[in-house]
């Protein structure tokens, strides 16, 4: 199909989208790298009046190290963020989930913000957000406000980013210093870089006496939206971490879910492969922690 | 809704034209340019059909504005012939290695082993089947399409 008539603006600024977006009053929509939209325009899911286009402001683009932080601009390519040195070395766990996203056509045009905003729920990078426990900038005419990823996500493709909202920026704290950190990203989809039918992105932190300080189990396409397994975190914090722990606290994974069925997978499926998914995400995790301990 | 101006180059020649805003660069490219090799499976961005070179990487040309191309560089697979008009190396060794059926996918095909060989010219058969990953071949002849690949990488490396 042909997407309906719409106005378009190219802007320039950030001042000048969220004017543009105040003015449009719920009408107005932004276009990024358009591999969600576009699909949406054609098929009149959605009907904007007004397509705002950001791909040419060149403060949206960029990733850098802030203090204790790497922030990632809502306009960086995905294909940007997979070739990029910074993300492999600070924060692994998102270079290992973004090798999943994709395929080299989506990835030249898709960006990290774009995933962000729509969430669809099995999509790799919100997941690893959440995982992460990253914030997002978000900016209107009112002005900045920040939202943590464990506000964000309310629903299939729906976020807590208002109408008039641009997403300026994500924010990933880097872990401390002196702790080691293990990550595994592991998923099932159908083909390579199609969606996720269930994905597990965990995050294991040991401090220097080997006790885990920090866990992050994150799941996703097995509910509305992602979703942390905060009660298996819960039973891992503060202990000594090791498979037959993980083991144990697994039950709370099925218990946290509640997967839907679709024509790519049943939800019972889902709920299986999303523990099969957790457990070894969580055991890859700690292996490659004690390996970075190792190579101390 | 007003019309807007682009320009864009497109197989190496400079084009301005007037363009309504919802118009996508797939239909642009088929409708006001008349390339036809570009073609339209889906019109959503699942099948890959579509693939062009945007500043020399790929895109799916249905998931873009045809405004959005203004100031940029596109290569079609028309471009991929030689200046006479006659094909090209990969185009050549798709030819001969039988690389496809109905030839619908073809284009799309074509565009993506471009993009891969631009940058290496001894693909894995690993390297291969991730840059097509995002092209659909419904006639599913996908292991001559491989074969053209490797046929024409091959040659790349013969000729240095
Ligand atoms: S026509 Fe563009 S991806 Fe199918
Ligand atoms: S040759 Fe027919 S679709 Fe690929």
């Amino acid at each position: 199909m042909k997407a309906a008539k719409f106005d378009y603006i190219q802007a320039g600024s950030v001042d000048e989208v969220v004017d543009a977006l105040a003015k449009g009053d719920g009408e107005a929509i932004i276009i990024a790298g358009g591999q969600t939209l576009m699909p949406m325009l054609s098929m009149r899911l959605a009907r904007p009046e007004t397509v705002i286009d950001i791909n040419r402001i060149p403060e949206l683009s960029g990733i850098a190290v802030d203090g204790d932080e790497v922030v990632i601009k809502a306009c960086t390519r995905q294909a940007t963020a997979l070739a990029s040195a910074e993300i492999q070395r600070h924060l692994p766990l998102l270079a290992k989930a973004i090798a999943y996203v994709g395929h080299q056509q989506t990835r030249n045009r898709g960006t990290i913000g774009g995933s962000l905003s729509h969430a669809d729920p099995a999509s790799e990078i919100p997941l690893t957000a959440l995982t992460m426990d990253a914030r997002v900038r978000l900016r209107s005419v009112a002005g900045i406000r920040e939202v943590a990823m464990a506000d964000y996500f309310l629903g299939p493709m729906m976020t807590a980013r208002a109408d008039n909202e641009i997403l300026l920026s994500v924010h990933f704290p880097l872990p401390p210093t002196g702790s080691r950190t293990g990550t595994a990203f592991h998923e099932v989809s159908e083909r390579r870089g199609d969606f996720a039918v269930v994905a597990a992105a965990a995050l294991i932190v040991l401090d220097g006496n080997g006790v885990c300080s920090r866990v992050a189990l994150g799941i996703g396409g097995a509910d509305g939206v992602p979703k942390r397994i905060t009660g298996l975190e819960d039973k891992l914090r503060g202990g000594k971490i090791d498979p037959d722990a993980i083991q144990a606290a697994m039950g709370e994974v099925a218990a946290t879910l509640a997967p839907g069925s679709d024509q790519h997978a049943g939800a019972d499926y889902r709920r299986r492969v999303a523990g099969k998914l957790a457990e070894r995400a969580l055991i890859d995790a700690l292996t490659d922690a004690l390996l970075e301990a190792e190579n101390e | 809704m007003s019309k807007r101006n682009i320009s864009v180059t497109i197989n190496g020649s400079v084009y301005t034209r007037q363009v309504e805003p919802r118009l996508s660069l797939s239909d642009f490219l088929r409708g006001e340019q008349n390339l036809h090799g570009t073609h339209i499976g889906c019109e959503h961005g699942v099948c890959g059909a579509c693939s062009i070179l945007l500043d020399g990487v790929p895109i799916r040309a249905c998931l873009m504005l045809a405004v959005q191309a203004d100031g940029q560089e596109l290569t079609t697979v028309e471009g991929l012939s030689q200046d006479d008009g006659t094909p090209g190396l990969l185009q050549d060794a798709f030819q001969d290695a039988h690389g496809m059926q109905c030839g619908y996918c073809t284009p799309g095909m074509l565009i993506s082993a471009q993009a891969l060989l631009a940058d290496n010219n001894d693909p894995s058969l690993d390297e291969i089947k991730d840059a097509i990953g995002g092209n659909l071949c419904r006639c599913t002849g996908y292991v001559q399409i491989i074969e053209a690949i490797q046929l024409a990488a091959t040659r790349l490396r013969e000729a240095g």
